[in-house]
């Protein structure tokens, strides 16, 4: 059973539809990157299955349970913790308190401040500081830091990547397989294909909020991703979806 | 030594009106939202406090120890049941519609049950008895207790704001609501629990006024008043501001009213209109709202 499912998903924003009958799946370990142009509706996806998004149909299942009408602070709870968009950090919160706020309702596990604050060593000398003093990347660090101290046993990380300098980028994803290895399954969001495809066990692509190929990245072709990426392989750009199982 | 007189009174009535201002500062600074029947809810704790004195015939500042839980949890269920719905959405419109129309319940209620006669709350010796400092310049035990009261409050406040687990919830439900439910804080509880002790902090202001002077059910509006006025005096978002704030606007009435007794109140707004005018973010207020 995966542990993540998600059948014929449609996402609105008032009368937008921003996700349209998306359906996938991730097995418990695995690292899962969804790819996709601006406006695809890649952090639609992440946002509903974090409970944020109240305007869906169809069903999200996390552990062969539906997650209907279980709010986010809820779904934290059952291990499903998020780095949103634009990293959020509590800026009137110092780094120590912006990793200990969320600790009242996560599981225990491998994670704890010691041990975040390990994995990620910059931020082990900025503990006394305001969140929103830190460096782009800082706050990165900070807001899987802070979503990592929940023990999660799904963790969604939206465009890690965005605004940061290659480098930065490159010293955050080095941390996943030690975020993988301590247990977690993993659904990253990403603009930065070449990063994507380098660090996961399979890739969906969306297009103007459907799911426009899948696979793993090893047997996609790099002509596969362009068309499916901008849609240029004819409407809607489903046809170039490969019939080999998820 | 007219004048030191003068501002030693002011200050201490300052540290009622500082009392006043702490639950409005509070529920303002956690969920944005203006309780216009702060007021009046301070006025059913008094007319609580009344009717327990009444019934068992205590000191007044004994039923601090019922008066304050009891009002802690009816703001508990009041922002569970009313004021969170009130809140959804972006329009701000709807929380100042509601408690509007709640401290006109609240009034209505009160000329019900206690009728519209003036009651106080008689605490005994403590109420009259002062302490002379020097030639002309006395200090009342009950003033300077509301003030260290006041002090306490805040600082107590204080404390549980930058300490505590609660207080780190306040402040990150209130920089980003969305945020803080992705790391499991529930807004509804969040906003419920800074409420509940809004409510328990104009409990203590509520009694103490009812020690001091005289209330009936309609005077609440005008504690709002001095309250609003001591928290944007001091600065919005500012703990040390809602006492700084109190403060000067205790001290500018007693001020005022040296000159003409007339003038007391309209000297407390005038301060609060400068303040408005040339220093909008108030006295410790931050300058760029974060």
């Amino acid at each position: 059973m995966p542990l993540l499912e998600v059948d014929r998903l449609a996402s609105f924003y008032g009368d937008f539809q921003a996700l349209f009958d998306v359906t996938l799946a991730v097995d418990e370990g695995e690292t899962v990157a969804v790819i996709g142009a601006n406006g695809a509706g890649k952090s639609t996806l992440l946002r509903t299955v974090a409970g944020l998004q109240d305007r869906a149909t169809g069903t999200v299942a996390f552990d062969g349970r539906p997650l209907d009408g279980v709010p986010t602070h809820r779904r934290l709870g059952l291990g499903i913790a998020m780095v949103p968009e634009g990293r959020r950090i509590f800026p009137s919160l110092t780094v120590e308190e912006n990793l200990k706020v969320g600790v009242v309702r996560g599981r225990p596990g491998r994670w704890d401040l010691a041990s975040v604050l390990e994995l990620f060593g910059a931020l082990a000398d900025k503990r006394g500081r305001p969140g929103s003093l830190l460096s782009g990347g800082e706050q990165q660090m900070l807001a899987i830091g802070r979503a990592l101290m929940a023990n999660p046993r799904l963790l969604l990380l939206d465009e890690v990547s965005l605004g940061l300098a290659p480098l930065v980028v490159r010293r955050i994803y080095e941390t996943l397989p030690e975020i993988c290895g301590a247990g977690a399954t993993v659904v990253v969001v990403e603009q930065d294909v070449g990063q994507a495809l380098a660090g996961a066990d399979r890739v969906y692509c969306l297009l103007e909020g459907r799911v426009a190929l899948h696979g793993r990245p090893a047997d996609l072709t790099r002509e596969q991703i362009t068309d499916a990426y901008f849609g240029l392989g004819g409407p809607g750009g489903s046809s170039l979806a490969p019939r080999s199982n998820p | 030594m007219t004048w030191v007189n003068v501002v030693t009174q002011g200050i201490l009535l300052g540290g009622l009106y500082a009392l006043f201002a702490t639950g409005l500062s509070l529920m303002f600074g956690v969920m944005r939202l203006v309780n216009l029947a702060h007021g009046d809810l301070s006025i059913v704790a008094a007319f609580l406090a009344l009717a327990i004195v009444d019934g068992t015939g205590l000191n007044p500042l004994w039923t601090l120890l019922v008066v304050v839980p009891a009002m802690a949890g009816l703001g508990y269920l009041l922002q569970r049941g009313l004021l969170n719905f009130a809140l959804r959405g972006d329009d701000p419109l709807p929380p100042v519609l509601v408690t509007f129309g709640l401290s006109i319940i609240l009034q209505n209620l009160l000329l019900e049950v206690f009728s519209a006669d003036s009651q106080g709350l008689d605490a005994g010796r403590v109420e009259n008895a002062s302490v002379r400092l020097s030639d002309g310049l006395a200090v009342g035990w009950f003033p300077l207790l509301t003030l260290v009261t006041a002090v306490a409050v805040l600082t107590g406040l204080q404390l549980l704001l930058s300490r505590t687990q609660l207080g780190r919830s306040f402040r990150a439900t209130s920089d980003d609501p969305e945020a803080a439910s992705l790391v499991g804080l529930d807004h509804r509880h969040v906003f419920a629990m800074a409420t509940a002790i809004a409510l328990a902090t104009v409990a203590v202001a509520g009694l103490f006024l009812g020690v001091r002077t005289t209330f009936t059910p309609s005077i609440g509006p005008t504690r709002l008043i001095f309250a609003f006025e001591a928290v944007i005096i001091g600065g919005l978002g500012s703990i040390w501001g809602t006492l700084a704030g109190g403060l000067v606007l205790g001290v500018a009435q007693a001020l005022g009213a040296q000159f003409s007794p007339g003038w007391g109140v309209l000297a407390g707004h005038l301060v609060f209109l400068a303040v408005l005018a040339f220093r909008p973010t108030g006295l410790l207020g931050r300058k760029v709202p974060a």
